[in-house]
C-alpha cells in the first residue's frame, strides 16, 4: 500500500508541476514526436505532397556511404573534443589547485572563454588560423608549411577539434578545480608521510577520489561533441572541405535546411537521439560501475 | 540611415496596425529579403521611395539572413499558415518554388486579377527566360541579376608585362603564367562561386548543356550530364592550374571574395554585383571583362546565365485581394525604368529592363564607368539556346554543394579529374531523382 500524499486534492500538486511540464512538453515532447513522425514520410520542401514511406529513410541512409562517413567524423570528433578539453582541463585544475600568488586572477581568466557562445569562439579562431589572414595561418605559410584548412580536410578537422576544445576547456576546469578542493587534506598528507612523489599522489589518490567528477564530465563533454558544437563548425567549416568535418548533427541541418529534405532530416535526428540515450545509458551502466563516490 | 528607414518601417506598421480596417487606411504587406551590407541598405531605400509614391499601400522589408535562410524560412512560415507576401528567393531555387503549386502567385496572375499590367517583354530576355514557365509567363518577378565576370588588376598585368587582357582560357594561362614569373602578387589567381563559374556559366557559354531536358526547363526526368568531355577538359584545366601553382581555390560560394580586392590575386572570377566593394576596397586599377572561353571549343562563345534573386508572391488562406494588389503595385514600380536603371547603377546588378539599359547607354554611364556593361553583353550577345537559357533543377542548391565537394577533393589530390566528375554526377542524380519522387503529384 502506498502512502497517501499529503494534499487533500489533486488539482494543486498538478498545478504547480504544469508550467515545468507544458516547458517539457512544448520544447521537447512535441518536436521529437513530429521528428519520429516525419521520419516516416516523404514530403516537398512546402508539405504540399505527403507520402507515408514507412522505414524508407532510415534505410536510405544505412546504405548512404556519406551517412556512415559522417558517424566516423562524430566519433573521431567527439572522442579527441572530450579527450583534449578534459585533459588539459585537468591539468590547469591542478596547477590552479596550487597556493600560488594571484590564484584567483588565474582562475578567473581561466573560466572567462565559457562566456563565449561557439560562434563567437569560431570567429576568434579564424583570426588565428585563416591562411591570409590568421597570425598563426600566415606564419605558417610563411615558413614554407602549405597551411589552408579550408582545403585540406585533416588541418579543417584539426582546427575544429582545437576550437571546440578550447570553448569547453573552462567548463571542465571549474568542476575539476571543485572536485580537487573537496579532496580531504589529510588523505594527501597521509600519502605525503608514506613517502608518495606528487606523481604518484596524483594517481593513486587524487585521480581515482576525483572519478565520479571526471565521470560526469566525460558524459556532458560527449554531449556537448555531439549537439553543442555546431556553431563552431559552421562558423569555421560549414561541414567542409568536402565532408571533412561533417558532423551527424550538421547533415542533419543541411540535409534539413538548406536541401529542404525533412524526411531524412528527421530519420537522422531519430538515429542521433537513439544514439545518445543508448550511449549515455552505457556509460551509466558500466562505467559507473568502476566509479569511487 | 539604415537603421532610420528600418525605424520609420517599425513605426508605420505599428501605425497600420493599430488602425481599424477602413477605406483610408494602408494595406500592409511583408517582404523578406536576404541581401545584407550595402546591398540591403538599397532595397531599403527602395522600399521607402515605394512607400512614399503612393498612399495604398506599405511594404515592411526585412532582412532574414542569407539567401538559403530567407528561402527555408519562408517555407517554414507558409508551412505554419503565416509566409510573407514577397520572398526574395536565389536563382538555384527556382525550380523548388515553381514546383510548389499552391504555395506561390505568379507574377501573370498577379497582374491579371490586380488588373496592374505588369508586360513579360520590357525585361531582357536571359532574366525573363530564366523566371518564366513552358508557356512562356513570368512566374516569379525578377530582381537582382548578375553575370559572372573575370576581374582583372591592370597594375600586377603591367608589372608582369602582360599588355592584353586574355579572352581565351589559353590567353589566361599564358598571363598566368607571366604574372607567376614577375611575382605581381601572393597569388595569381582564384575563383568565387566555384560551381556557378566553372560549370553554370562555362556550359552556357560553351553551349553544352550541364543537364537533359534543357537543363531540366524540358521536365523533371532531366539527368546530369557532368561527365561531358567539356567538363572533363576544363577542370583538369583548373586542376593543372592548381598543380602549377597558378591557381588558388579560394573555398566555396563566395569565401574567396576578397582575394581579388585586398590585391592577394591578380585575376578572379566572380558576379558582377561585386562592383561596388572592388570599387570601394581596391587599391589598384583593375577591369572587368566577361568570362573567357575555350577557344577549341567554340569559336564565338554564346551568352552567359544569370545568377542572383527574384521575388515570389506566397500565398495564406486569410490573404485579401488588396494585399495581392500591393505585391503587384510594388513589381510595377520596382520595373519602372528610372527605378531599374537606379538599381542597376548603385548595385552592379544588370538593368531588367530593356528601357532602363536604353537610358543609362544614352546618359553615357558605360562611357564613364567602362566595364559596367560586360554583363549585359554577356548576357545578351547571342539567342538563347536550350543549354544557355538558364537551369531548372530541383535540389540545385545540393546539387551546387555536391560540384563543390568533389572539385575540393580534386585540388586535395584526393581523386582524379574523371573520378570526381563521375561521382558528382551519380550524387546529382540521386538528388534530381529525389525531388522528382518527392514532387510528383
Amino acid at each position: 500500500m502506498r502512502k497517501r500524499v499529503i494534499f487533500s486534492d489533486k488539482g494543486l500538486p498538478y498545478l504547480l508541476l504544469a508550467p515545468q511540464l507544458a516547458i517539457t512538453f512544448v520544447f521537447f515532447f512535441w518536436p521529437a514526436g513530429q521528428a519520429i513522425w516525419f521520419s516516416f514520410l516523404r514530403q516537398d520542401a512546402f508539405g504540399i505532397r505527403t507520402t507515408f514511406v514507412g522505414l524508407e529513410n532510415f534505410a536510405a541512409l544505412l546504405e548512404d556511404p556519406l551517412y556512415l562517413a559522417s558517424a566516423w567524423n562524430t566519433a573521431v570528433f567527439s572522442f579527441w573534443v572530450t579527450l583534449v578539453s578534459m585533459a588539459v582541463a585537468l591539468g590547469l585544475a591542478v596547477l590552479a589547485d596550487r597556493h600560488i600568488r594571484g590564484a584567483g586572477v588565474y582562475k578567473t581568466l581561466l573560466i572567462w572563454p565559457y562566456a563565449i557562445a561557439p560562434a563567437v569562439a569560431a570567429v576568434l579562431w579564424i583570426f588565428i588560423v585563416h591562411p591570409q589572414v590568421g597570425l598563426l595561418g600566415r606564419f605558417l605559410n610563411g615558413i614554407g608549411i602549405a597551411w589552408d584548412y579550408k582545403l585540406d580536410g585533416g588541418q579543417a578537422m584539426l582546427v575544429v577539434i582545437v576550437a571546440s576544445a578550447w570553448n569547453q576547456i573552462p567548463y571542465n576546469f571549474l568542476f575539476f578545480l571543485a572536485g580537487l578542493q573537496s579532496i580531504p587534506r589529510s588523505v594527501l598528507e597521509a600519502a605525503a608521510i608514506d613517502g608518495a612523489g606528487p606523481q604518484r599522489r596524483f594517481w593513486t589518490v587524487i585521480f581515482p577520489l576525483l572519478s565520479p567528477t571526471t565521470f560526469f564530465l566525460l558524459v556532458v563533454n560527449i554531449v556537448f561533441a555531439f549537439f553543442g558544437t555546431f556553431g563552431v563548425i559552421d562558423a569555421l567549416t560549414k561541414g567542409g572541405p568536402a565532408k571533412a568535418t561533417e558532423t551527424l548533427i550538421y547533415k542533419a541541418y543541411i540535409d534539413g535546411r538548406v536541401n529542404l529534405d525533412l524526411g531524412s532530416s528527421s530519420a537522422q535526428s531519430v538515429v542521433l537521439m537513439l544514439a545518445v540515450i543508448l550511449l549515455t545509458a552505457i556509460q551509466f551502466r558500466y562505467i559507473e560501475r568502476k566509479v569511487h563516490y | 540611415m539604415h537603421r532610420r528607414t528600418l525605424l520609420a518601417g517599425a513605426a508605420l506598421a505599428l501605425a497600420a496596425a493599430a488602425q481599424p480596417a477602413g477605406a483610408q487606411t494602408r494595406t500592409e504587406i511583408q517582404f523578406w529579403y536576404g541581401l545584407g551590407g550595402a546591398l540591403g541598405e538599397r532595397v531599403q531605400e527602395q522600399v521607402a521611395r515605394f512607400n512614399a509614391s503612393q498612399d495604398r499601400y506599405t511594404v515592411t522589408a526585412t532582412f532574414r539572413g542569407s539567401y538559403v535562410e530567407v528561402m527555408t524560412g519562408a517555407i517554414a512560415a507558409w508551412r505554419a499558415g503565416n509566409p510573407p507576401h514577397i520572398a526574395q528567393v536565389f536563382e538555384v531555387g527556382t525550380a523548388t518554388m515553381m514546383a510548389a503549386g499552391p504555395a506561390i502567385k505568379p507574377v501573370w496572375q498577379l497582374a491579371q486579377e490586380s488588373g496592374i499590367a505588369i508586360d513579360p517583354a520590357k525585361y531582357l530576355a536571359g532574366v525573363r527566360g530564366y523566371y518564366s514557365d513552358t508557356q512562356g509567363r513570368l512566374v516569379s518577378m525578377p530582381h537582382n541579376s548578375s553575370s559572372a565576370l573575370m576581374w582583372v588588376n591592370l597594375d600586377a598585368f603591367e608589372k608582369a608585362g602582360v599588355r592584353e587582357i586574355p579572352r581565351t582560357w589559353r590567353e589566361v594561362r599564358a598571363a598566368a603564367e607571366k604574372l607567376k614569373a614577375a611575382n605581381a602578387t601572393p597569388c595569381v589567381m582564384t575563383t568565387t562561386w566555384p560551381t556557378w563559374v566553372m560549370f553554370e556559366q562555362q556550359s552556357s557559354i560553351h553551349d553544352v548543356g550541364l543537364a537533359t531536358k534543357a537543363n531540366g526547363f524540358g521536365g523533371m526526368d532531366a539527368e546530369l550530364n557532368l561527365t561531358h568531355p567539356f567538363f572533363l577538359k576544363h577542370v583538369q584545366f583548373l586542376a593543372d592550374l592548381q598543380r602549377d601553382g597558378l591557381f588558388r581555390y579560394g573555398g566555396r560560394d563566395g569565401a574567396a571574395g576578397n582575394l581579388f580586392p585586398s590585391g592577394e590575386c591578380a585575376i578572379s572570377f566572380g558576379s558582377s554585383a561585386a562592383r561596388a566593394q572592388i570599387e570601394r576596397d581596391a587599391k589598384f586599377r583593375w577591369a572587368s571583362v566577361p568570362l573567357p572561353y575555350h577557344d577549341d571549343v567554340i569559336q564565338t562563345p554564346r551568352n552567359g546565365v544569370i545568377g542572383g534573386a527574384s521575388l515570389w508572391a506566397l500565398t495564406a488562406r486569410n490573404r485579401t485581394p488588396a494585399e495581392y494588389a500591393a505585391v503587384a503595385a510594388f513589381y510595377a514600380f520596382i520595373s519602372r525604368p528610372e527605378e531599374d536603371q537606379w538599381w542597376h547603377q548603385v548595385t552592379g546588378y544588370v538593368p531588367l529592363t530593356l528601357a532602363a539599359y536604353e537610358k543609362a547607354k544614352a546618359e553615357g554611364y558605360y562611357e564613364r564607368n567602362p566595364g559596367a556593361d560586360a554583363a549585359i553583353i554577356q548576357l545578351s550577345r547571342a539567342e538563347p539556346t536550350p543549354n544557355s537559357q538558364g537551369f531548372r533543377l530541383g535540389g540545385f542548391v545540393e546539387i551546387r554543394n555536391i560540384i563543390q565537394e568533389e572539385l575540393e577533393k580534386v585540388f586535395q589530390g584526393q581523386q582524379t579529374v574523371p573520378q570526381a566528375l563521375e561521382t558528382a554526377n551519380r550524387r546529382g542524380n540521386a538528388v534530381l531523382r529525389a525531388f522528382e519522387r518527392a514532387n510528383r503529384s
